[in-house]
């Protein structure tokens, strides 16, 4: 009986070590337009791990937002494969397998804070105490317990924001689809935020996949940075990083941070012309 | 003494400016100016049968007679507001509710089928705007059609509807709220297919990523977010859904109702029961859409939108 959930638990990490959250195999996806068609992405080849921080990294109209709704399943593919967890996006999507933020809060204004974090939860049909618990908890881990009353008018673009990962992670998603969360917000609230999402990240390990227009944001937070390029949307390069996990707003400062982040610059420049 | 005085020659603008600053005083203004016009036009417009009568008659009097009897005929061209407020008086507070002669009698029978046809239009105007918004062929077919629906002139349909519905043994209340509805239903057609679709894309994406069913999507978002634009349409509607209940009232033989009496008033000349029977109608009107006001700022003040 012991053995047997000792294997268990063994077979139980292997998976976790071994299996991919998303394997993304020569996808492109090309929009038809009136005059001509716009190849948004072209022979994307991408693979990122369970647990790991990806973040990608463009111009605008490079296809990195694109590509993240290709994940979401909220766009399809034109050609190429995707899984993620092991199937196929819709599969994933109804599986309730990731909670996706947006460049906007997009809460619901007719909703105070804690029922704008219960939404999901409501909709999957969980019972109302478990609702009610799994907001306290989330909304104390974004920093906003106390704040269940007011609506969303009543909150500044960082408290929104913050209202909106907790509603992201209160359904307890393996996976966190973040397009640009912090990108309207301002440079001090963002380093706060910054900071906060790494803690998180920390403690519950799950795999990330941030949008960013910010050198230093993506290599602040992330295992791995996917630089990407426009017309057409393709990946130029992807770069770990070997920054320590345990990451403060100092470590901006320091000699390897920098050289990640001239290695990203780097290879920005080498996809970005102003010629076009 | 000299600070008495300065006080007080500061309080006397402070107190002139705040009522025009308020909406007191423009309002006011306003009033005076109809009401001075109002008197002149009676003058104007009465003095010519007066002076026909006296011709008949024989009698003559000064230019302060003339006046005094165009402001005082059974049945003006132009009652003044003095005539039009005593006949309001009259017919309001002196005679019992349950006369015929009440206006308040037939402001009711009017504002109960204002109120069923408004009911009725309500519900027509937002299961149209449900079907248009989720059904393809709905939105591409109906929509010419609620339009050319309204360019069809209310008063030459109303009598059509009155009669069909007559020989299917339909009278009474009904067949006026239909003509009601047949007006209202349109602004709140409009109006929430618009609501509707206000929800923006990143909130139907949200929704979408949860995996949410059509009906989720519906009670959780559309609905609530379509809420001020439903209010809106609500007040526009319930004013032109007063206009189609009098309109059914006329070709109805008209016994009872605000378009009754207006019908009988213009059969018999009596001017002054028209004017009063506009005026009841116009407060109606008012009261019914401040009534959907005061709803409106109660739901959207618990729904937490109001600002």
């Amino acid at each position: 009986m012991a053995r047997k959930a000792s294997l268990k638990v063994v077979s139980g990490q292997e998976r976790t070590a071994d299996e991919s959250a998303i394997e993304i195999c020569d996808l492109s996806l090309i929009f038809a337009t009136a005059d001509a068609p716009i190849i948004a992405l072209s022979n994307i080849d991408l693979s990122i791990k369970r647990g790991e921080f990806v973040s990608l990294i463009g111009p605008s109209g490079c296809g990195k937002t694109t590509l993240m709704r290709v994940i979401a399943d909220l766009e399809h593919q034109t050609e190429g494969a995707i899984t993620v967890n092991g199937v196929s996006p819709q599969e994933a999507r109804l599986a309730r397998a990731y909670g996706y933020v947006f460049q906007a809060p997009a809460l619901f204004a007719w909703r105070n804070v804690l029922r704008n974090v219960t939404l999901p939860l409501e909709i999957m049909g969980m019972a109302r105490e478990e609702r009610l618990r799994r907001a306290a908890k989330y909304l104390e881990m974004v920093g906003l317990n106390g704040f269940e009353r007011k609506f969303p008018w009543q909150l500044s673009g960082g408290m929104q924001q913050r209202v909106s990962i907790a509603r992201a992670l209160s359904f307890e998603p393996q996976m966190l689809l973040m397009d640009e969360p912090f990108g309207a917000l301002d440079e001090i609230t963002r380093d706060h935020l910054n900071e906060h999402l790494i803690r998180l990240w920390e403690q519950t390990r799950k795999t990330v996949v941030f949008v960013t227009h910010s050198i230093s944001e993506a290599v602040f937070l992330s295992t791995k940075i996917v630089v990407m390029s426009p017309r057409p949307g393709r990946i130029m390069e992807v770069i770990e990083s070997n920054l320590p996990a345990k990451r403060t707003l100092d470590i901006r400062e320091t000699p390897d941070f920098l050289a990640v982040a001239q290695r990203v610059r780097e290879a920005l420049r080498a996809g970005h012309s102003y010629d076009d | 003494m000299t600070t008495d005085v300065a006080a007080r020659a500061m309080r006397a603008p402070t107190v002139w400016r705040r009522l025009l600053a308020g909406h007191a005083a423009p309002v006011a203004t306003v009033v005076l100016l109809i009401l001075f016009v109002w008197y002149l036009a009676a003058i104007a417009l009465n003095a010519p049968r007066v002076q026909d009568q006296w011709k008949l008659s024989g009698a003559s009097g000064t230019t302060g007679d003339l006046i005094a009897a165009t402001w005082s005929m059974e049945r003006p061209v132009l009652p003044t507001p003095t005539q039009i407020g005593a006949e309001l008086y009259k017919t309001v507070f002196v005679e019992p509710v349950t006369s015929k002669r009440s206006l308040v009698y037939h402001a009711s029978v009017t504002a109960s089928s204002t109120l069923v046809g408004f009911a009725l239009g309500s519900l027509l105007g937002v299961l149209l705007a449900v079907g248009i918004v989720h059904i393809r062929t709905l939105d591409r077919s109906l929509m010419p059609w609620i339009i050319a629906s309204q360019t069809i002139p209310i008063l030459a349909i109303a009598p059509m509807i009155i009669v069909v519905l007559g020989n299917i043994g339909f009278t009474g209340l009904l067949p006026k709220s239909i003509i009601s509805m047949y007006l209202c239903f349109f602004p709140i057609a409009i109006g929430m297919v618009k609501g509707l679709r206000s929800p923006d894309p990143l909130q139907l994406d949200l929704m979408r990523s949860y995996s949410a069913v059509r009906h989720q999507v519906f009670w959780k978002l559309r609905w609530p977010a379509s809420v001020p634009f439903l209010f809106a349409s609500l007040k526009v509607a319930i004013a032109i859904s007063l206009v189609g209940a009098i309109v059914g009232e006329l070709p109805t033989g008209a016994q009872a109702g605000l378009g009754a009496r207006l019908l009988t008033g213009s059969y018999y000349g009596q001017t002054v029961q028209i004017w009063a029977a506009l005026v009841m109608a116009a407060v109606l009107g008012a009261s019914l859409v401040y009534l959907v006001a005061l709803i409106e700022r109660i739901v959207l003040g618990r729904m937490g939108m109001r600002r």
